[in-house]
């Protein structure tokens, strides 16, 4: 019943067709996240400006545990693995196999974020405080912020299940996963440049 | 079923039926404010109108606070060894001046700018997020009260507007100004952020039907550009508020010499979001001066593509010139020469610009509106504002500069003989649009001369005080030093003092003239000033929707082109029909079925829980748990909200006085 121009008006909030050929959400998620990267990058520079800067406590190579976070990068990297499976399905319709993929995708996370907390746990009783030199306050704060980031993700993910289980999604379903797993994606690649630049780079 | 909306003579109006409210709701205990009246529909508004006012308000409001803060300064700068503020005093003013202007002022009206003729510009309904410019403006509200709060708990912030590093730091400001400042300016940050992502949705998503990239009006595209400038710069001052927060809340020595730190760390943050910062601040008003002016010469803006493409220009150039802001920093020969020559070479779009808006006065049949002497205004005083803009390029002279009363001058004749004169001319040119009366023409001509005289006045001498060595910031200035003859410091700090009494007099009557215009202005005619852009399409103010159908664009300045003709024999534009002609085609040929976003809580109730959350850092955990709590919540709250309410969320089109909005079934 709506006119055309109605329509062709009306259709960028459904995602059909719109000047740019993506839907006002995945725009305006690609625009976030571009700003993220700057959000970074300032603090990927700060921390690469003060990380030999020990005055107190450990240096960097004398409290990196490579092997571990090796293995808790992994555990984040395969998530992804697991969050293009929970996408392709929601592609599919197929609602149990996305919560399926939805919930492991969060727990490889939320292992992640477990290392974490091992990992800071453990810097802290080798006497390496959030205060006690630049490199450890730059640390936690360039880190701390992509564990947050982190955490956001999954209760994001598990929101994403509790909301499909109750068939409340408001949208496009299979976009709203889609969007979660933009937002995922650019998660596990921050890691890998932070990965590098901190862990592997010897300072 | 959907939501029908209907011009209202459609619809028989039931006057003496009871409002009643249905207790249905989709979200638990609280029923949408979809039939909300009063405040309330403006507290719960989505639609860009409503929230392109409440900007204009808020800013307006922060303009007049931060103009009492700038007459203070010059009260106390008016004598020799002024007593009128202490000093710890006047440090707070001058931050606060800038802080508010900038933040709060100049960018938020920008922001009500663009929300409210952005969408009816490219012929839309609304934005591509209404919930989201809500929460932004919500979100900016509450930036400003907390960066204003500080005032009453212990003393605003007083480090100066960029807050250099390691004055910054908790040793040398002891007082809690600056930890406002940090919350506040994060919180107004979000505000900004999510504001531009979604105008940068609305333009390349949200065009009417034709409306290429290239037919879009000029101030559109100014905003476009402005939009993407803060997509991009804001998470870098994020991270360097973020950096002092951590430094002077939790003990971090981000920003310390004495433990090692580098404060120049600082500055490179700050300026490289401070750098495209300043054209966020004028490109919207050389935005607005690009529509005024080709309107008010009858000419078509000369050389369109070129000022769209300057503009752009200005946009990539304006993030890496950020350290000629820190030439007196030492940053080494090498930078100093790139950041010397990449100022210089900014100076050529802007010269364009300037260029392009003279050629298109230049032959025209000019009318000399208030809208039209303020954008001659900017055109004029930008450009002084401009040229010593250059001499600050040239590193030599600007080591002499820096920190002085040139610099003061210098910023503000393009701020304020820019920005300032843009907006003003904005308010004069699209009053008639937002509320349908015409601003008074004469007082309007007092408001533009007084602002001249008193802007030049206040700003002029500044000039002379900058060179002849007045820092910036120095709380007085005393008898014995301030020289004799033309360069008398105790001569031009008091022209200065009074020129700016006649800039606040000016405001006045700006405000004198709104309140006369609300009480009883002028019924503005549909098209007042034979305008060339969308946003005159349709009644003013607008609808609801905007637009009764969608537009169809055919030419760049589209309305101007369904006006007039080409007479090819002659090569003139002949007028085929008025503007009031073609909007009553449009309402005759209006289209049924209009969905617009539904009225919702949530955008405020975030706006409270981030704040809250902000606040937290200052007061501790349990308040920082709530803000988090209440965030979590609205943001399910908001998701599981959908964005036009089910039907059973209005009231029954048999009460109320459903005069405008009504459930019909659709087949």
């Amino acid at each position: 019943m709506a006119d055309t121009m109605h329509a062709a008006a009306h259709a960028a909030d459904h995602g059909h067709h719109s000047a740019t050929g993506l839907s006002n959400n995945k725009l305006a998620m690609w625009l976030f996240l571009g700003s993220e990267c700057l959000l970074f990058g300032g603090l990927i520079s700060t921390y690469m400006l003060y990380r030999g800067r020990v005055s107190d406590g450990p240096h960097p190579s004398q409290v990196y545990d490579i092997p571990f976070t090796s293995v808790s990068s992994f555990v984040l990297l395969m998530s992804s693995l697991t969050m293009v499976l929970a996408v392709t399905s929601a592609q599919r319709n197929d609602d149990s196999k996305t919560n399926l993929w939805l919930t492991v995708t969060a727990l490889l996370g939320a292992t992640f974020i477990g290392g974490q907390v091992y990992e800071f746990t453990t810097f802290y009783r080798e006497g390496m405080g959030f205060t006690t030199s630049l490199f450890t306050s730059s640390f936690y704060t360039l880190t701390g912020f992509h564990g947050v980031h982190v955490s956001v993700g999954v209760i994001l993910l598990l929101a994403t299940v509790g909301i499909i289980k109750r068939n409340k999604v408001t949208g496009n379903k299979a976009e709203s996963v889609e969007l979660v797993g933009l937002y995922w994606h650019f998660v596990d690649i921050v890691w890998i440049v932070i990965f590098t630049l901190v862990y592997l780079i010897p300072a | 079923m959907a939501i029908i909306e209907r011009p209202s003579s459609d619809v028989a109006v039931t006057a003496t039926a009871p409002a009643t409210v249905t207790p249905t709701s989709s979200q638990g205990a609280l029923k949408r404010p979809v039939s909300a009246r009063g405040w309330r529909e403006w507290l719960f508004t989505v639609d860009h109108k409503k929230i392109g006012i409440m900007y204009g308000v808020v800013a307006m409001f922060f303009f007049i606070v931060g103009g009492v803060e700038a007459l203070l300064i010059r009260l106390q700068l008016a004598a020799p060894e002024g007593r009128f503020l202490s000093a710890d005093q006047y440090n707070q003013m001058f931050t606060m001046h800038a802080t508010t202007m900038v933040f709060l002022f100049a960018m938020p009206m920008a922001a009500a700018f663009a929300n409210y003729f952005l969408p009816l510009q490219i012929g839309a309904r609304d934005v591509a997020f209404p919930r989201l410019n809500a929460l932004s403006l919500w979100l900016l509200v509450s930036g400003g009260i907390v960066l204003n709060l500080a005032w009453f708990l212990g003393g605003a912030a007083d480090g100066g507007w960029f807050m250099y590093a390691p004055n910054s730091g908790p040793v040398f400001s002891p007082s809690n100004g600056v930890d406002f400042w940090t919350v506040g300016l994060q919180i107004a940050g979000i505000a900004s952020l999510i504001g531009s992502i979604n105008l940068i949705v609305t333009v390349l998503n949200m065009r009417a039907p034709g409306m290429t990239l290239m037919k879009m009006p000029v101030f559109t595209w100014m905003i476009l550009v402005v939009q993407f400038l803060l997509v991009f710069s804001l998470p870098v001052i994020t991270v360097a508020l973020v950096l002092l927060m951590f430094q002077r809340e939790y003990g971090a020595t981000f920003f310390d010499v004495s433990a090692g730190a580098d404060p120049l760390l600082w500055q490179h943050l700050f300026w490289i979001f401070g750098h495209p910062e300043v054209y966020v601040l004028i490109l919207p008003a050389f935005g607005i001066i690009s529509e005024v002016l080709p309107t008010f010469a009858r000419k078509p803006l000369f050389g369109y593509p070129f000022v769209v493409f300057s503009g752009a220009a200005i946009g990539f150039v304006g993030f890496g010139v950020w350290a000629h802001h820190m030439f007196a920093a030492g940053l080494g020969p090498v930078s100093v020469a790139v950041f010397s020559i990449a100022t210089m070479a900014i100076a050529i779009p802007t010269g364009v610009k300037i260029f392009n808006w003279l050629l298109t006065m230049w032959g025209g049949k000019i009318w000399y509106s208030t809208a039209m002497k303020f954008a001659i205004g900017l055109v004029m005083l930008f450009t002084v504002g401009g040229l010593s803009g250059v001499t600050h390029s040239v590193a030599p002279s600007t080591t002499q500069q820096t920190d002085t009363y040139y610099i003061v001058a210098h910023f503000h004749y393009v701020l304020f003989g820019g920005m300032v004169f843009g907006l003003f001319s904005g308010f004069y040119y699209w009053w008639p649009k937002v509320f349908g009366r015409m601003l008074n023409e004469r007082l309007g001509s007092w408001n533009f001369w007084l602002m001249v005289i008193g802007m030049n006045m206040t700003f002029g001498p500044m000039h002379i005080l900058g060179l002849q060595g007045q820092p910036r910031r120095m709380y007085q200035w005393t008898e014995a030093r301030a020289g004799e003859g033309f360069f008398n410091l105790a001569f031009w700090n008091v022209v200065s003092s009074i020129g700016s009494f006649i800039l606040a007099v000016s405001v006045l009557v700006f405000l004198v003239n709104v309140w006369k215009t609300w009480r009883a202005g002028k019924q503005a005619p549909l098209d007042p000033w034979d305008a060339r852009t969308l946003e005159w399409l349709t009644t003013s103010p607008p609808k609801a929707h905007n637009f009764d159908r969608i537009p169809v664009v055919h030419h760049l300045d589209e309305f101007f082109h369904r006006k007039y003709e080409e007479d090819t024999a002659t090569h003139t534009m002949r007028p085929v029909t008025d503007g009031a002609s073609l909007v009553e085609e449009e309402i005759r040929n209006a289209d049924a079925n209009i969905h617009l976003p539904s009225s919702s809580y949530w955008p405020l109730v975030l706006a409270v829980g981030i704040s809250t959350l902000g606040l937290g850092v200052l007061y501790g955990v349990p308040v920082m748990v709530i803000g988090a709590a209440t965030v979590l919540l609205s943001s399910f709250g908001w998701v599981l909200e959908p964005s036009v309410a089910p039907e059973t969320d209005f009231e029954d089109p048999s009460h109320g006085d459903g005069h405008t909005k009504e459930v019909v079934p659709l087949g």
